[in-house]
């Protein structure tokens, strides 16, 4: 959908947060998605790419949490998991549900270097290569 | 070191919906948001509904488009204010749009908004713009296939309506399927069956939203009760 759009708003959070707490550099950016959203991982993924060089989010990994869509039945009072085409209860076939997750679009945390200046391994990923041919 | 975070991807979108929102509530504005492909008779479907509710409402349009005034004026001919929003190429509204638009309307008169969203079935689905309902308008030439190829906009719509529904003779149109599919990517969804242009099966659909815009006014007055007493 706005991956693009999407990336630059996370960043834009994810700067000012770092900025609040000192820190110079992020190493890996954290965010839930909803199965039920239009937002695709491989869009994100190179939208990141594309706009974190040059920042301090340069050579940082982009996590991405998939929240599974789920919804309770008000009839039977199951709470089910679903894929996106089938909400229907699975157990009584009622109409009448409510859904829980699965629209999330959210930014959950940021991870910055540690006090010696270095990532932690987890959220490290060297920065790329400089393979600019000019 | 670990930061929380924890706030929305589209958190300045969502706060402008949030503050459009507290706004209209004070006014008791009920907003519908229409979205559906170019084509498939959102303008068409508005102005039947204005024409259905315009003595038991006072209705305002925001009409979204790349570009042009062309929806904007079809609905001042017919008396109602209409606000155009040129978004330029963007593809869907934004709440940010919105609030301009709202700045624009004479609030305090008006009892209904219809928001005419930007011809698509894909970008208007994860934009809160601050309105009560959404709902998406299907044409019968777009074929019934299209919930399978665009479940997100048929989840997020709280009323679908199927419009054109005069030319199912032409078309192959399977409306069991249709609404079969309909049906499991939204259970509590109703489907209004409509011929706009020939304000065929209007009614219905108008009486769910009326509905819904007097359950908005009951749910505010009895705040308001209570929050002067």
């Amino acid at each position: 959908m706005h991956e693009m759009g999407i990336t630059q708003g996370i960043l834009a959070a994810s700067f000012d947060a770092a900025r609040d707490a000192g820190a110079e550099r992020i190493c890996e950016i954290r965010i839930s998605v909803g199965d039920l959203t239009e937002v695709q991982d491989f869009a994100l993924q190179f939208a990141f790419e594309a706009l974190t060089p040059g920042t301090m989010a340069e050579g940082a990994t982009l996590e991405v949490t998939h929240i599974p869509a789920t919804s309770r039945c008000n009839d039977c009072e199951l709470t089910y998991e679903h894929d996106r085409f089938q909400m229907l209860c699975p157990k009584c076939s009622g109409f009448n549900v409510t859904p829980i997750t699965g629209r999330e679009l959210r930014i959950d945390s940021i991870e910055t270097p540690d006090s010696d200046g270095s990532c932690p391994e987890s959220a490290a990923k060297d920065a790329p290569p400089d393979e600019k041919e000019e | 070191m670990e930061i929380d975070l924890s706030k929305p991807i589209l958190d300045l979108n969502e706060r402008l919906a949030a503050e459009n929102r507290a706004e209209l509530d004070r006014r008791g504005v009920f907003v519908v948001d229409m979205m559906a492909s170019p084509g498939a008779g959102k303008t068409s479907t508005i102005l039947a509904t204005i024409a259905a509710l315009r003595d038991r409402y006072r209705i305002a349009v925001i009409e979204g488009d790349i570009a042009s005034k062309v929806d904007a004026e079809k609905v001042k001919a017919h008396g109602i204010p209409a606000v155009q929003i040129n978004t330029g190429g963007a593809c869907h509204l934004e709440s940010d749009m919105i609030k301009r638009a709202l700045d624009a309307l004479p609030l305090d008169e008006l009892d209904l908004i219809i928001v005419e969203n930007v011809g698509n079935l894909v970008c208007p689905t994860d934009f809160y713009l601050g309105e009560n309902a959404k709902v998406m308008i299907l044409s019968v030439p777009e074929g019934h296939d299209k919930p399978l190829k665009y479940p997100g906009i048929f989840q997020v719509s709280e009323a679908v309506i199927l419009n054109k529904i005069d030319t199912m003779p032409v078309f192959d149109f399977d409306e069991g399927e249709f609404t079969s599919v309909v049906r499991s990517l939204n259970p509590t969804a109703p489907i209004f069956r409509i011929a706009a242009t020939k304000g065929e099966g209007v009614d219905a659909w108008a009486n769910w939203l009326a509905a819904r815009i007097d359950a908005l006014k009951a749910s505010i007055a009895e705040k308001q009760a209570g929050e002067g007493s």
